[in-house]
């Protein structure tokens, strides 16, 4: 699918995002820009400590204020959103973006029902009665897939399985039929057959309301499986970003390639050994301004001391000095032509 | 209430299949069960079967991959066959010497024998004692060196595991998750163990570095002639390091197999649905999703009959009547289904 014609939701461009912490401020995401479409799932994928939750946090408004430092450029639909009030974003929170958090454990209350819950947010967007609240939600939690929404409507979230209650809090994140679902990690904490269920029912979400879907994830066969577009992101940057297509047929950078190579297959000939990539991701404290994944790059050179230029190829672009034709012949030594898609 | 068919072992199969071949440790209608919800009121509480008449062979030098959604019994397996818990019913030996019931000083040799290593290697070592710490007290337990024995072994196992020799001196906090859970590997193989009991132990590690262990249980297998028993729900981790798979549900085998073979033809419906399920950036959009409805029952309330007729496309009223029992599909393969796939 191409969404070329379809208008730009969100556009973020040069985001930067600053921790004030004991030993002086820390930079966790540097310099990050990608744009959604209207009804399309982009998907930003990294290990733990890549800056891809707080990336998204901060571009809601959800970082603490007095020890964060966000600068960048960020609007939704057409409207600058970092310098809103907390009021004006909480508007637009809620009802215009919809947020599934990871542990559906942590962004439900214990102490309400599931139905009260889902009420209070439609009642704080909407001038709506609580009976027709409370009806909304049965509806909701049917839309999202619950056998017995009338009865799941009055449980409590410890009377709900893991799966049940994730689909209660896309339930809650729909309630006012947002332009725009962030979801961080939505299918981290199920098993996967039910991690199955839930993507299955974000992708007729998309379909059957338009919704547009930014889908953080660590995992890249959910990538693969559900994602219009894909940005990789590591040590607080986007590295390589394209269309999910071309992202797996060619991925451009290096760390993409280690990525991909540390992923056994399920399917061909097993591997004597993974490709792993040696060492681990550094601490947001220890990025400075050359590219941050040189130090476990087996092509590392001088020039990745420096910024790293973008380069764009096709719909793809990459964060990386590498150039064609020498790229694909460095590609084909780390990844075989099975392990690309 | 219990159908008939589980109270013999559902294990000639395995045997006949294995004849060959002694097996390091055997299972034969391993049951744990754990009582929930009990007051003071005496009697009261209900019954849980986190393993429910078990039968398995593990063989030398094999790795035994152990998968299953959260629920299936897989760790509380774990846990019996290193005795971590007490055993409930059934038999377990290791090296033909029965230690069902064997107690903490019966077992002192087996536990030489048989290492365990945990998913969350930050709970699994005390934080206030140094690596160096941490291992040399197995070795003292042990008694397997002693003196400048031990530091020489410290040195052994820090190389092992691929650690740089003068992290000995640190402690946990100072590492990395990767890093820990080599700790924990050099911890398990301070005694020379014969069989490691692995309970998911990557799945705490971003795919990197979860890459990098994985590639080190291959290489210390090979190196030291270990069996593995690899507990893990991440089904492509465990086709890469196994060499047989038993996939559990609910607290039973349902299928077990060769793992080539299993994974390129499952016997049991649960096991092609779960491998369908996976999202695969390899191969994508090649493969046919098979959405199971609903969600792992609960273990204290099983279905009747077969475990997973509730969830099973191709349940039919026999499989809702009666549990099936594992058996032998063909001398690789065992499956515990009425009507499995072809």
């Amino acid at each position: 699918m191409t969404f070329v014609e379809k208008p730009i939701l969100l556009d973020v461009n040069g985001l930067t995002v600053a921790f004030a912490t004991d030993r002086g401020p820390v930079t966790a995401v540097r310099d990050v820009s990608f744009s959604v479409r209207e009804g399309e799932i982009l998907s930003i994928v990294g290990e733990s400590g890549s800056g891809k939750s707080v990336t998204l946090l901060s571009l809601l408004g959800l970082h603490d204020r007095k020890t964060t430092r966000v600068n960048g450029m960020v609007s939704f639909r057409g409207r600058g959103i970092l310098d809103l009030s907390p009021g004006e974003l909480r508007s637009i929170r809620g009802r215009e973006i919809g947020l599934i958090s990871q542990d559906p454990m942590t962004a439900l209350t214990p102490v309400y029902t599931i139905g009260w819950q889902i009420a209070e947010q439609i009642r704080a967007h909407e001038r709506i009665s609580a009976r027709a609240a409370r009806k909304r939600a049965v509806e909701l939690l049917g839309e999202v897939g619950l056998s017995n929404p009338q009865e799941a409507v009055d449980r409590y979230p410890h009377q709900l399985s893991g799966g049940m209650r994730q689909r209660a809090v896309i339930a809650m994140a729909l309630s006012c039929n947002p332009a725009l679902l962030v979801a961080d990690e939505p299918t981290t904490a199920l098993d996967v057959t039910v991690q199955a269920q839930v993507l299955d029912l974000l992708l007729r979400l998309r379909k059957d309301f338009g919704s547009a879907i930014i889908l953080i994830t660590h995992d890249m066969g959910v990538v693969s499986e559900v994602a219009d577009r894909v940005a990789v992101m590591y040590a607080g940057r986007i590295v390589e970003r394209g269309e999910t297509e071309a992202m797996f047929e060619s991925p451009l950078h290096p760390y993409s390639w280690g990525l991909m190579g540390s992923i056994p297959p399920l399917a061909g000939p097993r591997l004597a050994r993974l490709k792993s990539i040696p060492g681990m991701p550094p601490t947001p404290d220890r990025i400075g301004e050359g590219c941050g994944f040189a130090p476990r790059c087996a092509f590392a050179r001088a020039a990745c001391l420096e910024r790293p230029p973008l380069r764009k190829i096709g719909t793809q672009a990459a964060l990386c000095v590498l150039e064609e034709p020498e790229r694909a012949a460095l590609r084909r030594t780390v990844l075989s032509a099975e392990e690309l898609a | 209430m219990m159908p008939p068919d589980l109270s013999k072992p559902a294990s000639a199969a395995s045997e006949a299949a294995s004849a060959s071949d002694t097996p390091l440790m055997s299972a034969r209608s391993l049951v744990k069960t754990f009582t929930v919800g009990r007051t003071l009121r005496p009697g009261s509480g209900r019954t849980l079967h986190a393993v429910d008449a078990i039968s398995l062979d593990v063989f030398p030098a094999e790795t035994l991959g152990l998968v299953g959604e959260s629920g299936s019994g897989k760790s509380t397996l774990g846990r019996c066959l290193t005795r971590l818990y007490d055993i409930d019913g059934g038999t377990l030996t290791f090296e033909g010497v029965d230690i069902t019931r064997a107690d903490a000083r019966a077992l002192k040799p087996m536990r030489r024998n048989v290492q365990m290593i945990f998913q969350d290697p930050s709970a699994s070592l005390n934080p206030r004692r140094r690596v160096r710490d941490v291992l040399a007290e197995v070795l003292k337990v042990h008694r397997i060196r002693e003196g400048a024995g031990i530091e020489q072994r410290l040195l052994e196992l820090m190389d092992l595991v691929g650690l740089r020799r003068e992290y000995l001196d640190r402690y946990p906090h100072e590492f990395s998750g990767g890093q820990r859970q080599r700790i924990g590997i050099a911890r398990a193989l301070a005694v020379e163990p014969k069989l490691i009991v692995a309970d998911e132990p990557v799945s705490a590690l971003d795919v990197s570095v979860q890459a990098q262990i994985v590639n080190l249980f291959s290489d210390l297998r090979e190196r030291l002639d270990l069996t593995y028993v690899f507990i893990a729900h991440d089904l492509a981790v465990v086709r890469q390091v196994s060499s047989r798979v038993a996939v559990m549900y609910l607290g039973s085998i349902v299928e077990t197999g060769e793992t080539d073979a299993l994974y390129a033809r499952p016997s049991h419906p649960y096991t092609q649905a779960l491998l369908s399920a996976i999202p695969q950036p390899h191969n994508r959009g090649s493969r046919e999703r098979i959405l199971l409805s609903g969600e792992i029952p609960s273990p204290l309330d099983p279905p009747t009959g077969c475990k997973f007729s509730t969830r099973c496309p191709q349940a039919q009223d026999i499989c809702r009547q009666v549990r099936p029992v594992l058996a032998a599909l063909s001398t690789e393969r065992q499956v515990a289904c009425h009507f499995p796939l072809g």
